[in-house]
């Protein structure tokens, strides 16, 4: 740099002191930069899922052969969905509960869709570590509380799928979904 | 750079003569592990272990290059193609048997070096750098580890994935946007394994890289010694080869011996015998553990179980987790005592113990499943793993009484020898030994 200062011409120095090749250093640097960006940015964007992912991103599900009491387990995203047909007894007494008391409050209509409260459709992911809880299958034990029972670290989730008992720290998540018709969903 | 006395490089005949005017590579050799480098003649056999692990990286670039010729990166076929490789493959079972136990033994004399870096202050002025690239070399190792592990798409290389990507979720905010990111989709799928592979491809060279910076970094002020003070003339060093070539020879077959052994007869006692059975997003093994290397860290990571100060407790986690190794980036500023070797720091000396004592302690707990006892035993250990580094070193450091340091090397080395050999020969005869 101090070569360069030593050879620029006097008459080139701007009255700020700033010389004419200042310009063309940021010049250079500012089109650089316009090209550079937007390469690094497509580099680190290739990493997000892909459209053939996000084509899988939202799937439909039909729900008319649920009996009440019974539930289907199908894949969203990858992960372990639930969806359960919920008897009354199941919704009485997810309603009987006082909310204010659980470890992360909230009610069976906050996790159902008003007018079809029977379906019941959570993540089947616990919420402690990740594991897949069970009592979405016919005969599978359902915990303290009737509804999922975690056997790795011992989570017992009631019938609105709340945590209710053991290391989980929340209920089981509830998907984004629409009801298409009343026997049928979209998930995502 | 060397010592003014280290051994001139020069070739003898034309064609050395040639190429060293031109690309003076047998030079550069000669003068990093050849009679070139004048080593500290007191070295024991704890430093042979930067060279055996520049060895087991070799041992896994080798091994992991056959591998890649036979391994097939997508889901429906990579645990199936690492099968093929155990049964099909013309010796494929030894390359896949050489790679896997070759991992844990890399990790294992890594340990030990850093441990035999700890206890002679090998961290401290003028040596910070090559103790941080060190570090870096660490990081690297646990990155390619991991992401060579999901590659067989087993249960718990699955869970594993899904369990360490979602460690970024913990981060507020954009946490769940970077695991996504880092996933290339929602959970641990084709596009995970695709880029896990490519990755764990490049890392060993960048590893390979740091690792040249890391030995360049060494050559400046030369090797720390089991006394830790200063070469101070030629009767400090003896040159690295033949003396230190031949050393280390002695461990590496030491090394290889015990390698073979678990390739041969106990393959898999380092693994998880659940990651034999093939990945399956539906169903989760009762127990996720890391290989046994990850343990100390996977402690740390689940000691948090309740929130507190407002930040959640996987959060808690996660950033203690970093923290454990990123806080020994700051150890050449936490530890400020004067003297390198805790052979002359009585209470540093026992406090070393303690910490080896903690880090083995936390290694068990992390293996075991996630409950009492261990969740409260991690709980404290993890605390005196802190308290070790930010309160007990910084203290200690100040007020130790030091004993007194030897005038230099050679004295302290014939020191020894004399009280060991008294009545016997002496005078000439340490010349006989100058590698002990």
């Amino acid at each position: 740099m101090a070569s360069e200062v030593r050879q620029a011409p006097v008459e080139n120095l701007g009255s700020g002191g700033e010389r004419r090749r200042d310009f063309l250093y940021i010049a250079t640097a500012a089109f650089a930069g316009a090209g550079v960006v937007p390469v690094a940015w497509s580099l680190v964007n290739q990493m997000n899922p892909s459209a053939d992912v996000l084509a899988l991103a939202s799937i439909d599900l039909d729900l008319t052969p649920v009996q009440p009491g019974q539930a289907i387990k199908t894949s969203w995203r990858g992960k372990p969905v639930f969806a359960r047909h919920l008897t009354p007894e199941e919704i009485a007494s997810a309603k009987k509960v006082d909310v204010a008391s659980l470890r992360d409050p909230q009610k069976l209509e906050d996790r159902t869709k008003a007018g079809n409260e029977q379906w019941l459709i959570t993540l089947g992911v616990c919420t402690h570590l990740g594991c897949v809880p069970l009592g979405a299958a016919e005969g599978e034990v359902r915990g303290d509380f009737g509804g999922y029972f975690c056997p790795c670290h011992g989570s017992h989730y009631d019938t609105a799928a709340r945590i209710r008992k053991g290391p989980a720290p929340k209920n089981l998540e509830v998907p984004p979904y629409q009801f298409k018709s009343p026997t049928s969903v979209t998930i995502g | 750079m060397s010592f003014p006395w280290a051994k001139q490089f020069q070739p003898t005949s034309e064609v050395g003569k040639w190429i060293d005017q031109r690309l003076p590579l047998p030079r550069f050799i000669f003068n990093a592990l050849g009679p070139g480098y004048p080593t500290p003649k007191n070295l024991n056999a704890f430093y042979n272990f930067g060279v055996l692990a520049g060895v087991a990286l070799v041992i896994q670039i080798i091994t992991g290059v056959v591998l890649a010729m036979h391994f097939a990166a997508d889901t429906r076929v990579a645990f199936d193609s690492v099968e093929h490789i155990m049964r099909d493959v013309n010796g494929g079972w030894m390359i896949r048997y050489m790679h896997a136990v070759g991992a844990s033994f890399f990790f294992g004399v890594v340990y030990i070096h850093i441990f035999r870096g700890l206890y002679y202050g090998s961290y401290k002025p003028p040596r910070e750098v090559l103790w941080m690239l060190g570090l870096v070399i660490f990081l690297l190792m646990m990155a390619t580890a991991f992401m060579g592990y999901v590659l067989v798409w087993g249960q718990m290389s699955f869970w594993g994935a899904q369990v360490i990507t979602g460690l970024f979720s913990a981060i507020p905010l954009v946490g769940p946007t970077i695991q996504t990111w880092l996933l290339g989709g929602f959970s641990p799928d084709n596009a995970t394994l695709n880029r896990f592979f490519s990755l764990h491809y490049l890392l060993p060279f960048v590893t390979f890289g740091v690792i040249i910076l890391h030995v360049w970094a060494l050559h400046i002020p030369g090797s720390n010694n089991p006394t830790g003070i200063e070469v101070k003339t030629e009767s400090d060093t003896i040159p690295f080869h033949p003396y230190y070539t031949a050393k280390d020879f002695v461990g590496l077959g030491i090394y290889l011996i015990l390698f073979s052994a678990f390739v041969f007869f106990m393959p898999n006692a380092l693994g998880e015998a659940d990651n034999y059975i093939p990945a399956n997003p539906l169903s989760t093994p009762a127990h996720i553990v890391p290989e046994w290397y990850f343990w100390p860290f996977y402690a740390i990571l689940r000691a948090f179980t309740a929130d507190f100060l407002g930040v959640p407790a996987k959060l808690w986690g996660v950033l203690a987790m970093f923290a454990s190794i990123l806080l020994l980036f700051l150890l050449p500023w936490l530890d400020t005592s004067p003297v390198r070797s805790n052979n002359y720091r009585p209470l540093s000396r026992i406090l070393f113990w303690v910490f080896v004592a903690v880090a083995l302690a936390l290694g068990v707990c992390g293996g075991a499943p996630a409950e009492e006892p261990y969740l409260r035993a991690s709980q404290l250990l993890t605390a005196y793993y802190f308290a070790h580094f930010l309160i007990i070193l910084p203290i200690v450091s100040k007020l130790e009484k030091t004993k007194p340091l030897p005038n230099s090397i050679s004295e302290a080395v014939l020191a020894k020898y004399s009280k060991a050999g008294s009545g016997g020969s002496s005078g000439g005869a340490p010349l006989a030994q100058p590698a002990e």
